[in-house]
């Protein structure tokens, strides 16, 4: 059972380094927007919207 | 005229790699079609026991490894790299990190799969599941892997949007938890090119082994599946996700939860009650997270449902999303103490674990597929139809699949336990609860029959579209955008802000990924002899009456492993009735204490054996292993010739006792020194008793001897 004391403090080191991450990727401003990031991705390859619509034309 | 002059100026031209996403993609196909084919078999192969043909390669207890492996590693490994690679680059804007990374990441993998396939029927395992891979090859996942979280961080590192979606997130859990559960669960001690053993332990074993594999679930086959969806399904219907935020909490709370549940795959087993309990815990608690983010993608869709009717893409991501949430339900419902009494070893779980992998992980990927290959090859899918038709067919498949193996597991856990007025056992053999089921086990292989059938549509369907897709030059998708003045990950944390960003930003997110993995390795090898030895020390037992295997059980033991004897009996009786009424005293936690590693096991298809010794006489076990039928009418059991022919290496008992030693395994010297001979005597001995019995062609050598003597031991403290 001793092997809880490699596990515990793995697990821990899993759980506040995501709580880490967490921390440091809000205080460098990665949640202020929670809105337009799931608008943007739905504006990708421009080049193949561009071809479509000379295409069009 | 000026105003869009100024905005050209920021933009930057850039293409993404979509050769790699083709790849990727494509090898899914071929990995999923062997899956597929390995698992169907070996389905048949419970429902007709003799289609092992008596050959070793073929046998169950080596296939089953093969299709667990594949399933898992190589359709699943191979879909979500696709996915990955597509979605990364597109949400970050830039191209991936490394062109060569890329290929050394696609290369490697599908050597690791070759090898995997190569390896694993010829027997060669760790014996540990979902593990199963030898030392070399574990090796080589690492490097492999540490290859792709290099490009993935390296990737998001060169960004030109601030923000990182939430998939990106997804990913990163995957490679950073990945990483360090492979190397913690995989250091073992080497005894030769093929062979090793786990350094840990019996108990300590299993709490590593389903650590690793609770969140091999959880990380390989959930994260970044989920981060797919949250990419895959806005796309699908083009619409942002139906909540944004609640995407974010869904992979925040779901990667701080997922960790500590483990220990469900352990209940009622000798690990102690107070693991088992937050194992049980945190387990329930993943319902929310869970549900939370099956929701919000199915309501992504809002507003477009007419899709569900008219575009396959979204048919296959909503019913894969419905089977997440399905599966998502049943686990923690699976993790409470009492309905886990009920449904642990029987097909229940087998169940579960195919509602997750074909309705949910499989599902996504065909979605995704079907969704990628149009795109990449700038062309229309080939036949609708035929998409339409997968679509039917895997979905009858998997209610085909479940509901005969819930009815299985249910049906033979409520036989485990069923006692008579007189309080014994209603269904005292257990094979009877074993024909029971057998006619499930037949339907259960039509459904992935049908599963099948409707995959090979899909290979059909792809392989159309891409051959007559427009042959252009190979191009890459180009895309502009603004270049993003690059703030690392931690530059609010770390006070250089200053100076040259572009070079030193970067570099900081990588060296951390570099240390913790370092760190990690470091930790293991310094820690794990120490626990190795400090687990085995439990100051109440009886050191005389629990002595490690003699030489020739070993080698025995060593057989029992190789022939993945563990995919269908367990060594763990559980402190409930129906286990103790059936196979005597619970298993404590000195039954396992010198085993390297555990064979707990995860499935009854045959009784558990842990207090197997003893029980019958050497030649039940000799006639047994050669046509089970023989002694135990109806059984189901293949039968194993090879071990009446091949032979035990005992030359390579001494490492192997050495070995076992090192790792803390009380043998002395002498002992290690005479491993050769003793194992010899105590082989003569039991065959001078088979020989009595009237068995005339057995051999000292042949490996049916060892593997008598292992299993006579098991449960009986004291050795001989």
């Amino acid at each position: 059972m001793s092997i809880v004391y490699v596990l515990v403090p793995f697990a821990l080191l899993m759980g506040f380094g995501f709580l880490w991450m967490f921390v440091a990727s809000a205080r460098s401003g990665q949640f202020e927007d929670l809105v337009t990031p799931a608008y943007r991705i739905l504006m990708d390859e421009t080049e193949l919207k561009k071809e479509k619509k000379n295409e069009q034309v | 005229m000026s105003k869009s002059d100024s905005q050209m100026e920021h933009m930057e031209t850039f293409h993404y790699d979509d050769e790699i996403v083709k790849r990727f993609t494509l090898v899914t196909l071929l990995w999923g079609l062997v899956a597929f084919l390995v698992g169907l078999y070996v389905a048949l192969e419970m429902a007709f026991h003799q289609l092992n043909f008596g050959i070793s390669f073929i046998t169950f207890g080596r296939l089953r490894p093969l299709h667990t492996n594949a399933a898992i590693f190589a359709f699943a490994g191979n879909a979500i790299f696709a996915g990955i690679y597509y979605s990364a680059q597109r949400v970050l804007k830039t191209r991936m990190f490394s062109d060569k990374l890329s290929k050394f990441h696609f290369w490697g993998w599908q050597a690791i799969i070759v090898a995997a396939a190569l390896t694993l029927p010829l027997g060669l395992t760790q014996g540990k599941e979902y593990a199963e891979l030898e030392w070399p090859i574990d090796l080589m996942i690492a490097v492999v892997w540490v290859a792709f979280g290099i490009n993935l961080i390296g990737t998001v590192i060169q960004r030109r949007v601030k923000h990182i979606y939430v998939a990106v997130w997804f990913y990163i859990a995957t490679f950073v938890t990945v990483a360090i559960l492979h190397v913690v669960n995989s250091v073992s001690i080497p005894v030769s090119l093929f062979k090793s053993y786990s350094a840990y332990a019996g108990v300590s074993d299993a709490l590593v082994q389903w650590w690793y594999g609770h969140n091999a679930v959880a990380f390989f086959l959930t994260t970044p599946f989920l981060g797919l969806m949250y990419y895959f399904i806005p796309k699908a219907v083009n619409r942002p996700v139906y909540s944004y935020r609640l995407s974010v909490v869904h992979f925040w709370t779901l990667v701080f939860i997922y960790i500590w549940a483990g220990p469900h795959h352990l209940l009622n087993s000798a690990v102690p009650d107070w693991a088992q309990t937050v194992g049980m815990a945190f387990s329930v608690m993943l319902w929310i997270p869970s549900w939370g983010g099956m929701i919000n993608g199915l309501l992504t869709i809002r507003g477009a449902w007419d899709k569900l009717r008219t575009d396959p893409v979204v048919k296959f991501l909503a019913l894969a999303l419905t089977f997440y949430g399905m599966s998502t339900f049943e686990g923690p419902l699976l993790s409470i103490k009492s309905v886990n009494e009920l449904g642990h070893y029987t097909d229940w779980i087998i169940a579960h674990v195919h509602s997750g992998a074909l309705g949910w992980n499989g599902f996504l990927s065909f979605g995704m597929i079907y969704f990628l290959v149009p795109v990449l090859w700038r062309t229309e899918l080939y036949s609708k139809r035929l998409a339409n038709l997968h679509f039917w067919t895997g979905t009858i498949g998997i209610l085909l699949y479940v509901i005969s193996m819930y009815t299985a597991g249910i049906t033979q856990g409520m036989m485990w336990r069923e006692v008579n007025a007189e309080g014994a056992l209603a269904y005292p053999d257990f094979v009877q609860t074993v024909i029971r089921i057998v006619p499930l086990y037949a339907i259960r292989a039509l459904g992935g029959a049908v599963y099948l059938g409707g995959f090979v549509v899909m290979i059909y369907n792809i392989l159309k579209t891409i051959q007559l897709a427009p042959k252009a030059e190979k191009q890459e998708t180009r895309d502009e955008f603004p270049r993003f003045v690059q703030k690392s990950f931690f530059s609010e944390l770390s006070e250089a802000k200053s100076f040259s960003h572009r070079m030193l930003e970067g570099m900081p997110m990588i060296l951390t990924v570099l240390a913790v993995v370092a760190i990690s390795i470091g930790s293991v090898i310094s820690l794990a002899p120490m626990v190795a030895t400090n687990a085995m020390v439990q100051p109440n037992y009886d050191k005389e009456l629990n002595r490690p295997y003699t030489p020739l059980q070993l080698a025995g033991r060593d057989i029992y492993v190789r022939e993945g004897c563990y995919t269908c009996h367990s060594q763990m009786i559980r402190k409930t009735v129906g286990d103790v009424l059936r196979y005597g005293q619970e298993s404590r936690i000195e039954d396992s204490m010198y085993d390297h590693p555990f064979q707990w096991g995860s499935r009854r298809i045959g009784p558990d054996l842990a207090r197997e010794g003893k029980r019958y006489n050497h030649l039940w076990h000799y006639r047994h292993m050669k046509d089970p039928r023989e002694v135990v009418a109806g059984s189901v059991m293949p039968t194993y010739p090879w071990l009446y022919k091949d032979k035990v290496d005992f030359g390579s008992l001494q490492k192997r006792i050495s070995a076992m030693k090192t790792l803390g395994v009380p043998y002395s010297d002498e002992e290690v020194v005479n491993a050769e001979t003793n194992a010899r005597s105590e082989a003569e001995a039991i065959l001078k008793d088979l020989s009595a019995d009237g068995v005339t062609h057995a051999k000292v050598e042949h490996e049916i001897i060892a593997l008598i003597a292992y299993l006579q031991k098991l449960g009986q403290r004291g050795g001989q």
